[in-house]
């Protein structure tokens, strides 16, 4: 879905949001239950070093002026930026600085919620869209570690093996089906999506229960019981 | 993956109680053997989960020799191979029978 | 004639496997694990694909105590599927940080070494991940250190390099790589002119030690000697902790603003180096870790 169309859907009473040349968008939304900070990427970016400041910069000014305001993160990203400047940089610096930002956010009241309306990948879902209370996406979205192809090139199983297991096990090929059986996402939206996100503003967040939807749709039957066993021994 | 049984008569006193031992790490070529107290009459029991198929023969016989060269008794060995060659799976179970035997402080 | 009468054996962290890390990082004796191998959890992921399982699946998790203190630890086994985090593996990190939060041990100690989520359950490792970030941070918010050791063969990248920059502090040796991308992987996207991968020079001066404790990635760079580790994290442990807050995370951002305006347009680590103030930055690599540090100390690094 184009960037324009989905501000539009999501928010038919009106926003501020700029989209900026270098695939990022930002600003605020008006809804029926009040304003929203609203952020993301567009055109699939590649997520590198100065889109990850830019984001955490949003972040923050967010926390700072408009306390209690929640923040939804639109997703469209293929990923981390490959590149020998990032690495050299620090990358994964920058990408956990935008993670420790949202944290904060949620520590200090903010709702988080994500919809991926386009591609999810790997780092550069990782570097803010997880980190939401409520992760939901589009119907057509695309969320993927890697494509089969590149995974059985790496692991150097049979193409052919993987996509076998992968109709039976939802562990490891790419999907929304697939993230969502395993506890990843809450849930897919239809539209009317001012609807959903109304729906979604209106449930408090309750901690990270990715583990327990995991178990409940049996997609991710061990992590739960697991960390629990953890926790009591 | 194959999955080999085997069990043999022990020899030797069971040791006291100990807590159990894993010597090695599951990589390519190498192995990690499990070994914990079991109460099975003084046999010992030993599985082995194994990528390279076909070899129950040298198995068996790897495990005989080790069975000769320490007093074994009421253990329950469990282990995960990656490939690794005899003599690697010979050092591994030497190490964890070792070490269960006469637990090191190094 | 050399007197080796008062030296200390040295133990290589590099060399180290997961377990034995534990074993001499701690006081001695104090390990206590949980969910070990015994208790046989082992991934169904890779026993559906035919591959070998760890007991363990490849974490080591349990109590101990450093220098009197209590303190959780992890440690990951590089050697099992390069410590790639899967369902299991990454279930008993996040109980681990989980109940950090309800014992308040002195610290949360990790070692780290993965190149990330394990592709063999891709997608349940990538929630994992996202999940342990969360149980890292919620700890840290409960007063909970929590520091990171990095050093083995297989570094700290992919999705544990995040993890990795998410803790209190950071030790690392020479050897040590940290990163978002494996070398190998920009060089198979990208291509060789982009990055050479096996050019191991250029990536040590790219992802390893000292150019990650120059550019304030990383607190604390040491020799190769788990002895030198434990010695860091006691010190490490005896500094008052930061709490991550807005303060906190504005001053963290200039400091990468600052990086990125500074270093932004460099195309090689020893460009960065020399704008730092080393004047021979090509022979950063060749010195000992203590000539280095010497050599370092007189700089200004950047303030992390």
């Amino acid at each position: 879905m184009k960037t324009k169309d989905l501000l539009d859907q999501l928010f038919p009473d009106g926003h501020s949001i700029e989209t900026t040349a270098d695939g990022l968008l930002s600003g605020y939304a008006q809804t029926a239950k009040g304003a929203i900070a609203v952020m993301g990427t567009t055109g699939h970016l590649a997520l590198g070093v100065e889109a990850a400041l830019s984001l955490a910069q949003f972040v923050l000014n967010v926390v700072k002026q408009s306390p209690g305001c929640p923040i939804l993160m639109l997703v469209d990203t293929q990923g981390q930026r490959l590149s020998k400047r990032d690495e050299l940089l620090g990358i994964n610096g920058y990408l956990a600085h935008l993670v420790k930002c949202l944290e904060l956010a949620r520590i200090r009241g903010h709702q988080l919620l994500t919809l991926v309306y386009a591609e999810a990948v790997s780092g550069g879902f990782l570097a803010f869209g997880l980190m939401a209370d409520e992760i939901h996406t589009l119907a057509e979205a695309k969320v993927r570690v890697m494509n089969l192809p590149a995974m059985a090139r790496i692991t150097k199983l049979p193409l052919e093996k993987l996509e076998e297991l992968s109709a039976a096990s939802p562990s490891f090929a790419p999907g929304v089906a697939n993230f969502y059986q395993l506890g990843g996402l809450r849930s897919i939206w239809s539209p009317p999506l001012a609807a959903e996100l109304l729906k979604a503003l209106d449930r408090p967040p309750a901690g990270d229960c990715r583990r327990e939807d995991g178990l409940t749709r049996q997609g991710r039957t061990l992590a739960g019981r697991v960390a629990q066993l953890v926790r009591e021994a | 993956m194959e999955y080999l049984q085997y069990e043999f008569q022990g020899t030797g006193q069971p040791k006291l109680f100990r807590s159990a031992v894993l010597a090695g790490v599951v990589s390519s070529g190498n192995l990690e053997v499990l070994i914990e107290a079991a109460d099975l009459n003084g046999r010992c029991s030993v599985e082995v989960r194994t990528s390279a198929q076909g070899y129950s023969d040298i198995w068996r016989a790897v495990l005989n020799d080790f069975a000769v060269r320490h007093d074994l008794s009421n253990l329950q060995i469990s282990i995960n191979d990656g490939g690794a060659t005899p003599a690697v799976v010979s050092l591994r179970l030497d190490q964890a029978i070792e070490e269960y035997a006469e637990p090191r402080h190094d | 004639m050399t007197d080796f009468s008062n030296r200390q054996r040295v133990r290589s962290y590099y060399e180290a496997n997961a377990r034995y890390r534990i074993a001499h990082l701690l006081d001695a004796e104090s390990f206590s694990e949980i969910l070990g191998p015994t208790e046989r959890f082992t991934s169904p992921h890779l026993e559906a694909l035919g591959l070998p399982c760890a007991f363990d699946d490849g974490i080591v998790i349990g109590r101990g105590c450093l220098n009197g203190l209590p303190v959780l630890i992890a440690s990951q086994e590089g050697g099992f599927m390069g410590g790639a985090v899967g369902e299991v593996h990454g279930a008993k990190l996040t109980g681990l940080l989980e109940l950090a939060v309800i014992e308040k041990p002195a610290a949360v100690l990790l070692l780290l070494e993965s190149g990330g989520v394990r592709l063999h359950e891709a997608n349940a490792g990538l929630i994992a991940i996202s999940e342990i970030i969360r149980a890292l941070l919620v700890a840290r918010n409960a007063g909970v250190p929590v520091i990171g050791l990095i050093g083995g063969v297989f570094g700290c990248f992919g999705g544990m390099g995040i993890v990795a920059r998410c803790c209190n502090s950071l030790i690392i040796n020479e050897e040590g790589r940290l990163g978002l991308s494996g070398p190998e992987v920009i060089e198979t996207t990208m291509g060789v002119e982009e990055l050479d991968a096996s050019d191991r020079a250029l990536v040590w001066r790219t992802v390893g030690g000292k150019h990650r404790f120059l550019l304030g990635e990383v607190q604390r760079l040491v020799e190769d000697d788990i002895a030198e580790f434990r010695q860091a994290v006691i010190e490490t442990l005896a500094k008052t902790v930061q709490p991550l807050d807005l303060e906190a995370l504005e001053r963290e951002h200039l400091v990468l603003e600052q990086r990125l305006s500074n270093y932004g347009s460099c195309r090689d680590s020893s460009e960065i180096w020399r704008m730092i103030g080393f004047d021979d930055p090509l022979r950063l690599p060749l010195l000992d870790v203590q000539s280095f540090l010497h050599a370092a100390g007189s700089l200004d690094l950047e303030a992390s």
